[in-house]
């Protein structure tokens, strides 16, 4: 069949062409993420200058502007632009996979496993680490692995797509389970590990270097190099799993791709900096309010939106209420609770 | 032929009975071909087979004397296309966006569409007369004119056979007059060989030339419209006493349903 020969009058689609769009929005949403990378390490109860901290000509042993700057402060900011930029990705690519716009990074049970884990590294005292992941970390990642595992066994059978209908309610059951065992955890805990175990799970992106975001980096890495496939697929998908067929998608091996590459984004983003809440569907709906709802938009756009979206709730929770900190879940709660709200009412 | 469905035997579980039961249907090229039967007889599950969406427990389907079974799915996608009774994105995208994934089977997994795809989107949307709803968000829109943009979706894959399911299924008259002679153009004008799955008997006298009555998950009875329809095909179809005649004004057999049979 031949189709071009008849073209009727020009069509006004209210578009530019995919590529432009693309790039721009690449360029626009890279800036706004390196600006709040570069600007936010500025910010706190010092004030120090960029271009000293840059200054070559002072040694680093006697440059306390640098110092702040790439010790205290930017490991902290680089660990929310990973974190920010995991968990917005991790939430549109499973928002399309399980076509529901009000699904999160933790709605399939792997943050409630991730934390268990952690809960439990932290009450046992636990001493093994393997290379820069530490006790916690190392805890985190396993939970979030077997919460996947089990999730992703329920609801896979050979040969056919994922019911996601499985997914999404293992994954809520899962949640609540874990949670259970959370707080029994947390009961027999003594004070002080109860507190840390609480300050765990209020999320906090001070991780104290650069080292442990190197250690989880390898999974972020990966987890875009799978959702840098996807958008096309994804675009489908949320269309619906037969459709998406017959347009030429491999359904399954799609919602494989989708479901481990945000597994992994999550359990990595969990397992630096603990659950933080909101991210993965405030950013996700904010670029989408801005830049339309086509996944191959809005997956990268999410990414460094995310990135800059979390590393200014951290600055807001480093210095609202200075000397004293804000757990950076809180502050991102405090945004994406309201939020939330609003998107179901203007929904309803 | 174009596509050849032999001995196909199908069931959603196994061991819970079959939902097609040895069923042989072939599809000519160019042919407008019409499903029918009672609900859940299998129709929809049938167009899935032939979509490659479902895989036959046994028997064999063939495109183009080609088996599904060795044919990738983006190469299929680009052969064959299909309409579903509704559809309901989980996001709210524009028609045009909704109609541009009709390319994804002649992209490559990187590729974005270019100048020549949206040439091939806009005649699709042209095709189907809803051009001047290009930058709508789908959702927005009326039954009629969503289906007509899924079918321009379907266009825009550059099928040679088009499936559809129940397409006037939720539509008013005038929709369904419309959407009926929107397929009866693009057989007629493109070539496009259809297979039309419908409950609507009147709708299938109108514009199919083939038909193949399903009951029971097996295949009643297959052949001319004129030679298939008639009022013991009917009643062995649906438990229905009807009349058929042929109607002077609208020049097709006409279905004039008389009541149950007990």
């Amino acid at each position: 069949m031949t189709t071009t020969s008849s073209v009727a009058a020009p069509v006004d689609s209210g578009l530019r062409p995919i590529r432009v769009r693309l790039a721009l929005i690449l360029l626009g949403y890279g800036a706004v993420a390196l600006a709040a990378c570069l600007l936010a390490p500025l910010v706190g109860t010092t004030s120090i200058s960029l271009a000293r901290a840059f200054d070559r000509s002072i040694p680093f042993a006697d440059n306390l502007d640098a110092q702040i700057f790439f010790l205290a402060r930017l490991p902290r900011v680089l660990a929310g632009a990973v974190v920010g930029a995991a968990l917005a990705a991790a939430g549109v690519v499973l928002q399309a996979l399980l076509r529901n716009p009000l699904a999160t990074p933790f709605t399939l049970g792997v943050s409630a496993g991730a934390a268990l884990g952690a809960m439990l590294a932290i009450s046992a005292g636990a001493a093994v680490g393997i290379g820069a992941l530490s006790p916690v970390p190392l805890a985190s990642l396993t939970g979030a692995f077997v919460a996947a595992a089990i999730v992703y066994t329920l609801a896979t059978k050979p040969g056919r797509p994922m019911s996601t209908a499985v997914l999404l309610l293992a994954g809520v059951t899962l949640n609540s389970f874990f949670s259970a065992l959370i707080l029994f955890v947390q009961y027999m805990s003594d004070f002080a590990e109860a507190y840390r175990t609480v300050r765990w799970l209020m999320g906090d992106l001070d991780v104290g270097g650069v080292a442990p975001i190197a250690a989880v980096l390898p999974l972020v890495v990966l987890a875009f190099a799978l959702f840098a496939v996807l958008p096309s697929s994804l675009n489908l998908l949320s269309v619906g799993a037969d459709t998406a067929a017959t347009r030429g998608v491999d359904v399954a091996r799609t919602q494989r791709i989708a479901f481990f590459g945000a597994t992994l984004a999550t359990s990595a983003a969990v397992a630096l900096a603990g659950p933080i809440g909101f991210v993965g569907i405030v950013v996700p709906h904010l670029v989408r309010l801005m830049t339309g709802v086509d996944h191959r938009i809005t997956l990268p756009a999410s990414a460094l939106f995310g990135a800059a979206f979390l590393v200014g709730c951290d600055l807001v929770a480093r210095t609202v209420l200075a000397p004293v900190e804000v757990p950076v879940g809180v502050v991102t709660a405090m945004i994406g609770g309201p939020f939330f709200l609003w998107l179901l009412v203007r929904k309803a | 032929m174009v596509l050849q469905v032999r001995q196909v035997s199908f069931s959603y579980e196994a061991g819970n009975g079959f939902s097609l039961r040895d069923v042989s249907l072939t599809v000519e090229r160019g042919a407008l071909t019409g499903l029918l039967g009672p609900n859940g007889c299998g129709k929809t599950t049938l167009l899935k087979l032939m979509a490659g969406v479902l895989w036959p427990e046994q028997g064999t389907i063939a495109f183009a004397g080609r088996r599904l079974t060795d044919i990738a799915r983006r190469e299929l996608a680009r052969h064959v296309a299909v309409v579903p009774q509704e559809t309901h994105p989980a996001f709210d995208y524009r028609v045009i966006e909704m109609v541009l994934m009709g390319r994804h089977p002649h992209l490559g997994a990187f590729a974005l569409e270019g100048p020549d795809d949206l040439a091939i989107a806009h005649d699709a949307l042209a095709a189907t007369g809803t051009a001047h709803l290009a930058a709508r968000a789908y959702m927005s829109l009326s039954g009629g004119e969503k289906q007509r943009v899924v079918i321009a979706s379907a266009l825009a894959q550059q099928p040679e056979v088009l499936l559809l399911d129940e397409p006037t299924a939720s539509l008013d008259l005038a929709y369904q007059l419309e959407v009926a002679a929107l397929l009866s153009r693009l057989n007629r004008e493109r070539g496009v060989t259809i297979v039309l799955a419908t409950h609507d008997l009147n709708l299938a006298a109108s514009i199919c030339g083939t038909l193949v009555l399903v009951r029971e998950g097996r295949v009643l009875a297959q052949g001319a419209t004129e030679a298939v329809l008639n009022g013991d095909t009917i009643r062995e179809l649906y438990d229905v006493d009807a009349e058929v005649r042929f109607h002077d004004r609208s020049g097709h057999l006409t279905v004039v349903p008389i009541g149950r049979v007990r």
